[in-house]
């Protein structure tokens, strides 16, 4: 008797050695930046090509439960699907057209096209966040490839997230529905920026939610497009968010806020583009650390830079 | 040695699932939660002590593919696979009923408490959505998944003791 209460003695003794572990722990990625430790370095570069495998042999059993689907719905969607692209066609025709015009008339005003241009590099998600309550993923490329913490990740002409952690041959990504995203955003037809944040409670739903939208002119409706803003910090200006689909004043009668369809369907991505470059603020950071005192001069010329580019 | 090797294993290959072939079989954009299973099973099957550090060490591996912050899931997991440690003791059969109640009662209590710690205590407020959404969803996933591993689990654990 007395040999078990020591051993249970010597049990909560451990209970609260690992709970003070993980408490350290915590506090310790709380405060400095461990994120990316030695640990889970190791641990990724270990699991990302296991996972890799797993995650192929996922894909093939659902696309073999696509291949045995009822065939009466794939000859319904077939006719649907050739009406769509007789459709296309013609419209394609049509845009073709005004590509061409449009390409010459950007030769004549010698716009920028630095959104067509930025680096972009394919990667596979092999893998979801463990858990339900976050929207992370996996992609099977990493540092040797060119991937940076901060990259911007988009897929189906829309943004799907930010890079926040690189390994050799993995990457973590944040995918803008998750609820701890933030990105600041604009209309693009107003310029107006807004705040457009993930939220879990609209899972269902799919939208992204739309906040603090100064829009003192009255001339932002549903349905208008909204980017990623000039002034973000970490993502580049331009890249396509999706649409309003509601909005609302505010109590404040100052800024309005609503709901934004996202153009990326998050529930079935697969693959996605990387774009191998960062927002130029961190350069500019540098410049304004080394000569703190020209800081007037400074902002105007950083400012005439964006412009710019 | 083997025991270790066997379990460290398991819990590898439990997250590798967890994470790649349950995330593309989610039913609603809800994943069941392997890793819990695990902790429990061998929470009441093995005792308190060998509870809190399988759970310790599925917590490290939820907490490395989450990163939110590094060691709340080990907490909650260490956690966890302790307190079914005390049910070492009072029941340990083929029996599933048992395993059945405490990986529900487990699953609600990991849910409250990943609430709690990361949307709570940044004012997300409307707890039942959450519940109804995300908690109560995993914990029914999670029991269907208990009712197919656990026999598997409880093999492995006899063949374990067996050779040892």
């Amino acid at each position: 008797m007395k040999k078990k209460t020591n051993e249970s003695i010597k049990s909560k003794y451990l209970l609260m050695f690992v709970m003070a572990v993980c408490v350290v722990l915590i506090f310790l990625t709380f405060t400095t930046d461990l994120e990316s430790g030695p640990l889970k370095q190791v641990a990724q570069t270990v699991i990302t090509p296991v996972q890799n495998g797993f995650n192929r042999v996922g894909s093939w059993i659902l696309d073999k439960g696509v291949y045995f689907q009822d065939s009466a719905t794939i000859y319904e969607e077939n006719q649907i699907l050739k009406e769509k692209v007789s459709e296309l066609t013609a419209e394609n025709t049509q845009l073709l057209q005004n590509q061409d015009e449009l390409e010459r008339l950007r030769d004549l005003y010698d716009l920028d096209r630095q959104y067509q241009d930025y680096p972009k590099i394919g990667a596979r998600i092999i893998a979801k966040g463990s858990g339900n309550w976050f929207n992370l993923f996996t992609i099977n490329k990493g540092s040797d490839d060119g991937i940076q913490v901060d990259n911007n990740v988009i897929a189906d002409g829309g943004l799907v997230g930010i890079v926040t952690e690189v390994g050799k041959n993995w990457a973590t990504v944040r995918a803008i529905c998750d609820d701890y995203s933030n990105v600041s955003a604009m209309v693009s037809t107003t310029s107006d920026i807004c705040i457009v944040s993930g939220n879990l409670t609209l899972l269902d739903e799919g939208k992204l939610e739309m906040s603090k939208l100064i829009d003192s002119e009255n001339k932002v409706s549903v349905g208008a497009k909204v980017v990623t803003s000039h002034v973000s910090e970490k993502y580049l200006p331009g890249i396509l968010i999706g649409y309003i689909s509601d909005i609302s004043s505010d109590s404040n009668q100052l800024t309005k806020s609503g709901y934004i369809t996202p153009v990326v369907d998050f529930k079935h991505l697969q693959e996605v583009l990387v774009i191998t470059k960062l927002k130029e603020t961190g350069n500019s950071q540098l410049e304004e650390t080394q000569n703190e005192t020209a800081t007037p001069d400074e902002t105007a010329g950083s400012e005439s830079e964006g412009t710019e580019e | 040695m083997k025991r270790k090797v066997t379990v460290v294993l398991l819990i590898f290959f439990g997250f590798i699932l967890q994470t790649t072939i349950f995330r593309q079989f989610a039913i609603a954009s809800i994943a069941p939660n392997l890793l819990l299973i695990l902790t429990v099973s061998f929470g009441f099957m093995r005792g308190k002590r060998e509870g809190l550090w399988i759970g310790f060490l599925c917590g490290l591996f939820m907490d490395l593919s989450m990163g939110e912050l590094m060691g709340i899931n080990s907490l909650i997991y260490a956690c966890i696979g302790y307190v079914n440690g005390f049910c070492y003791h009072i029941f340990y059969d083929e029996d599933i009923r048992m395993p059945i109640v405490c990986v529900a009662a487990s699953d609600l209590a990991y849910g409250a408490a990943s609430y709690a710690f990361l949307f709570l205590l940044r004012g997300r407020l409307d707890i039942l959505y959450y519940l109804r959404r995300i908690i109560i969803p995993e914990m029914l996933y999670t029991l269907m998944i208990t009712i197919l591993l656990y026999r598997l689990l409880y093999r492995v654990n006899k063949w374990l003791e067996k050779t040892e």
